[in-house]
């Protein structure tokens, strides 16, 4: 799983620090988001799905639910 | 109406229901059964506003987040088809322009001067004095006379110590600015009040700018006040945004604690529950089912089409407003299983309490830890907390564009 941000449409709603504070972190001046890890570890993925999930900028996609999607 | 020349207002007007619409007698905390009809059978439709403009309304969970996150989808208060909510809100808007109703990249400048406030750390470091905050206002309520008012008590007081506390306001001017933020969200507030209300607190908070200028302190409205000095923010900017937090900051958070603290008196299980944990994480999962089931913002997201959008088998046309009904769509069976059920162990953190897309609330981390301290020690400080009066005594905020109970006369 690689995790991706991008931080120019982050809107630091803070939900995925409160969903994988592993993997996420915000920027001290504004709250927008830095990712801490961009392969966290497996235990770490559904959490990491939720984030993306929930972000309501859909700021954070996973790479690996592309491929998962090239295989089905 | 002859000025309106969207595409659809030609429909028959007995043909569109009027909106918003009424609550079910004694179903104070569901959603209007005709917004669940239309759910089902038109979750697409067109309804009848307040000046006679005829909107989509927006009511299945999917087609809600989708458009609340669509680019093609506009905030912008100042569009002539912008759906408002009240003759009020629309004359508050238009003298009080703020990020709530612009598009990025005004939007994303003006918002992000003040998200820090609001990041996950900071609002944690918080919670010490949130919590010291709510273990005093409950101790005045114990040594006084019941039954008391927990709105006036304790409901109110605690999100506007803490909103005072973060942007530097002082509390003392509460009366003041509760008063006239009231006015601003009471549906049945007039265009000549709204414009006094709002002139009040416009001045209010420049004052308030005009001293952090010179006495900066370290709170939000310093951070306002040093980028009117460094030329980022105009002094109207500041003020306006200013007023956004301060009424944003105790409005809300208040009615949740009141009204989440009357529909757990009322499912004594789901209470039980709450009272009975120390654990922070059954805690939290309570807070978003009760944002969830509550959702008091109840008068829908207002948004404008800015090009054509295809979703559902419908066309919703450019400059066509568009109100996306986060209640009804938190009560979707497809997103929420038995959506009507109060059930404080599901997992509902994708609700749309807050809104979705870019402007989904700013405030939510901080009213989440205030509903966290809130929740977790009211209930097991005063294990006998009641209502005092039956339900039908209570009033309920059914025009106002918060949902909530003017009061709530409470005993133990």
């Amino acid at each position: 799983m690689k995790v991706i941000v991008d931080q120019h449409k982050c809107v630091a709603s803070g939900q995925c620090v409160l969903t994988a504070p592993e993997v996420f972190d915000q920027r001290e001046e504004d709250g927008i988001v830095v990712l801490l890890t961009e392969t966290p570890s497996a235990h770490l993925t559904d959490d990491v799905r939720q984030a993306a999930t929930l972000c309501p900028a859909q700021a954070i996609w996973l790479a690996e639910q592309e491929e998962r999607e090239d295989r089905e | 109406m002859s000025t309106i020349s969207a595409p659809g207002t030609d429909v028959p007007p007995a043909e569109v229901p009027d909106y918003p619409m009424t609550r079910a007698a004694g179903r104070p905390f569901d959603p209007p059964p005709a917004l669940h009809t239309l759910q089902a059978e038109a979750p697409i439709s067109r309804v009848r506003l307040w000046d006679g403009t005829t909107p989509w309304l927006v009511t299945r969970y999917e087609d809600v987040r989708a458009l609340l996150a669509d680019p093609r989808i506009s905030s912008d208060g100042t569009h002539p088809h912008y759906p408002h909510q009240s003759p009020a809100t629309k004359e508050r808007r238009r003298q009080s322009r703020t990020f709530i109703t612009m598009d990025d990249p005004e939007h994303a400048r003006l918002r992000r001067m003040v998200t820090a406030a609001f990041s996950i750390k900071h609002v944690e470091a918080l919670r010490p004095a949130i919590q010291k905050i709510v273990d005093d206002l409950i101790d005045a309520m114990l040594a006084g006379p019941t039954p008391v008012d927990l709105v006036q008590a304790f409901a109110l007081p605690v999100p506007s110590l803490v909103i005072c506390a973060l942007l530097g306001v002082p509390y003392a001017d509460h009366d003041f600015f509760q008063t006239n933020s009231r006015i601003l969200v009471r549906g049945t507030t007039t265009p000549q009040q709204a414009r006094a209300a709002t002139q009040l607190l416009l001045d209010y908070l420049d004052r308030l700018i005009g001293d952090k200028l010179v006495h900066p302190a370290d709170d939000l409205l310093s951070t306002l006040a040093e980028r009117v000095r460094d030329g980022g923010l105009s002094r109207r900017e500041a003020a306006n945004m200013g007023m956004l937090l301060l009424i944003a900051g105790h409005e809300t958070t208040a009615n949740m604690i009141a009204l989440g603290t009357l529909a757990l008196l009322q499912h004594p299980d789901q209470l039980a529950r709450v009272s009975a944990s120390d654990d922070p994480k059954p805690i939290a999962s309570a807070v978003e089912e009760l944002l969830r089931y509550l959702t008091i913002v109840h008068d829908g997201r207002r948004r404008v089409a800015r090009e054509d959008i295809e979703i559902g088998g419908i066309t919703i046309h450019a400059g066509e407003g568009v109100v996306l009904a986060n209640d009804i769509g938190n009560r979707d069976p497809t997103a929420f299983p038995a959506p009507d059920r109060l059930d404080v162990d599901r997992d509902p953190r994708h609700h749309v309490a807050f809104g979705f897309g870019v402007h989904q609330c700013l405030g939510q981390p901080l009213a989440r830890v205030e509903l966290q301290v809130v929740y977790s020690t009211l209930y097991r400080r005063i294990p006998t907390l009641r209502p005092a009066v039956g339900l039908d005594r209570i009033p309920f905020k059914h025009d106002g564009t918060v949902y909530g109970v003017y009061e709530l006369p409470v005993t133990w």
